[in-house]
């Protein structure tokens, strides 16, 4: 138990597939242990190490969730466009499934933006709920990866 | 012990820059003749899919029929020429397979084949080693690199069996407009010649649209029609090709691929109907990006001093190096070892190519510039 804790505690994404590698210990068993620690508390949580000041914007990002009432004949036209006019709103998209609007908020800090969206957002009268998610990680945006790129392993001489 | 024929193949001009290049750092090459993209991701993605359900056995010795069905659909449509996908599409190991299948299939001991240089270096061994005997015809930037009706005809004798054409061209990137191929396939009609036209650069035409040989009036039963998937669709290590042509001709070539080959691929030819069917927005992608470097290039080249043509397709500038008075082997050996740029001597691709270099610009727009730049302190004068 204590080699699997240790391999991690340095890469909570490690597979249990390498872990089993990595200690030859079957994968069988190596799952019934993490889920053990699991139950027991001794993994409190998973997380992601972010390094924005490597990113060189201290900005954060959420995406909010909103269900809103309908207004009779402006529909979500109304509401929708009030919000938009926050500077603090990236985008405002009218979406499917179980909420109705979906923003994106830019803010300094985690702080800034849930206060934006617990005093100006939430309080509107046609607005019944909000669910933030923040921005941890960005991988492919626009069409564009974030990460390492894939690059042709060519021989440097061909006809 | 080697066999007479074998031995008078002159070894390959590339192979002593290939060994230069590996084991030095930090070079830049633009001497590669493959797309610097990676194979789309769902091309590869049917290709594994194709392996999980089992797709591992050989195919019909012509291909699989789903994939001759859409390489009869896309000549069609792009070119308006019917070929029976029964009978007139083999299916082949790369366009490289597809030149000797096409080689031995018509050459008779002693025939003469007309080889338009500078030209892609397989023709003339595959020539030879099919009995027959190649007869080069020279060509140069006074007509754009594009062969007259003219020069053909000079060469042709009583031998004379085929000639092969590969318009866009490696290395010089030349392509040949309606009335150029016209004029060509009057004299193919006079002196009842085959032509061989590997075109698997037809699509990474810039500036206009590609002028198929086969789509000619009367052409279509005398041509070997030769393309892939290598440059198109970035498939070079799939190994993937067509030869498209009259029953008889693909039947001769058919009978030299059950004998050698066998087959293509299963796994290949799997990715190539995924190619065909849903690449080609892919494809267009890559081919606006070579146009982007293209023009970026042949600037620079030109702004460096060394005169070149404006490349109307594949994806090579073949600059002219003779202002420097160095010959296209000293030129490439002195940049490589100086400035750690890699490029191919002209004269690799036929004598006629002496005083060129082909720069390949299928490499990224930074490596292009950072390449240009180092070739400029080459050029610059010392002290």
């Amino acid at each position: 138990m204590k080699e699997i804790l240790e391999i991690m505690e340095n890469d909570a994404r490690i597979g249990i597939d390498e872990i089993a590698a990595m200690t030859g210990i079957p994968e069988s068993q190596v799952k019934k242990a993490i889920k053990e620690a699991e139950e027991k508390g001794i993994i409190r949580k998973y997380k992601t190490v972010i390094d924005w000041e490597k990113f060189g914007e201290e900005y954060v990002y959420a995406i909010v969730e909103l269900k809103v009432s309908p207004e009779r004949s402006t529909g979500y036209d109304a509401i929708a466009k009030r919000i938009a006019k926050f500077p603090e709103v990236i985008s405002v998209r009218l979406v499917s499934g179980d909420h109705d609007l979906s923003l994106l908020v830019k803010g300094r800090t985690m702080k800034d933006v849930a206060f934006f969206v617990a005093e100006k957002v939430a309080p509107l009268e046609r607005v019944q709920s909000t669910e933030t998610h923040f921005i941890l990680k960005t991988y492919k945006q626009d069409g564009d990866i974030f990460y390492e790129k894939e690059e042709s392993k060519r021989l440097a001489i061909t006809p | 012990m080697i066999a007479e024929k074998v031995q008078r193949i002159p070894p390959s001009g590339i192979r002593k820059f290939f060994e230069m290049v590996t084991g030095m750092d930090d070079v830049i090459s633009l001497g590669v003749g493959e797309p610097d993209f990676v194979t789309p991701w769902p091309v590869r993605e049917a290709c594994i899919y194709s392996l999980e359900k089992g797709y591992t056995s050989y195919t019909s010795n012509w291909g699989l029929q789903e994939l001759r069905d859409e390489i009869a659909h896309a000549v069609a449509s792009d070119y308006g020429i019917a070929y029976s996908p029964e009978d007139q599409i083999l299916v082949t190991t790369g366009v490289s397979e597809a030149i000797d299948l096409a080689m031995r299939a018509i050459t008779n001991p002693g025939d003469e084949i007309i080889v338009v240089e500078p030209c892609y270096v397989s023709y003339n061994p595959c020539v030879t080693l099919a009995g027959g005997k190649p007869v080069s015809v020279a060509t140069d930037p006074s007509t754009h690199f594009r062969v007259t009706p003219e020069q053909i005809e000079d060469k042709i004798k009583e031998k004379t069996k085929a000639v092969v054409l590969n318009y866009p061209n490696n290395p010089t990137g030349a392509i040949m407009k309606k009335k150029d191929l016209e004029a060509v396939a009057d004299v193919v009609v006079e002196h009842d010649l085959i032509v061989i036209s590997d075109e698997v650069y037809d699509k990474l035409t810039y500036d206009g649209k590609h002028m198929c040989f086969a789509s000619l009036n009367g052409m279509q039963d005398r041509t070997i029609l030769l393309n892939g998937f290598s440059k198109s669709y970035a498939m070079t290590g799939w190994r993937i090709g067509y030869a498209a042509s009259t029953p008889e001709i693909i039947g001769a070539m058919l009978k030299v691929h059950q004998y050698t080959m066998l087959c293509a691929p299963i796994t290949a030819q799997m990715a190539a109907i995924e190619a065909l069917r849903n690449g080609r927005e892919d494809m267009l992608v890559m081919v606006r990006e070579y146009d982007r470097r293209r023009k970026l290039i042949v600037k620079a080249l030109n702004a460096l001093g060394l005169d070149c043509l404006e490349p109307k397709g594949a994806f090579y500038a073949f600059p002219s190096i003779k202002s420097t008075s160095m010959s296209s082997d000293e030129f490439a050996e002195k940049l490589l070892k100086e400035q750690k740029v890699a490029v191919v001597p002209g004269n690799v691709f036929g004598a006629c190519g002496d005083g060129f270099i082909r720069c390949s610009y299928a490499t990224s727009r930074d490596a292009i510039k950072e390449a240009l730049e180092r070739m400029e302190t080459f050029l610059t004068p010392k002290g």
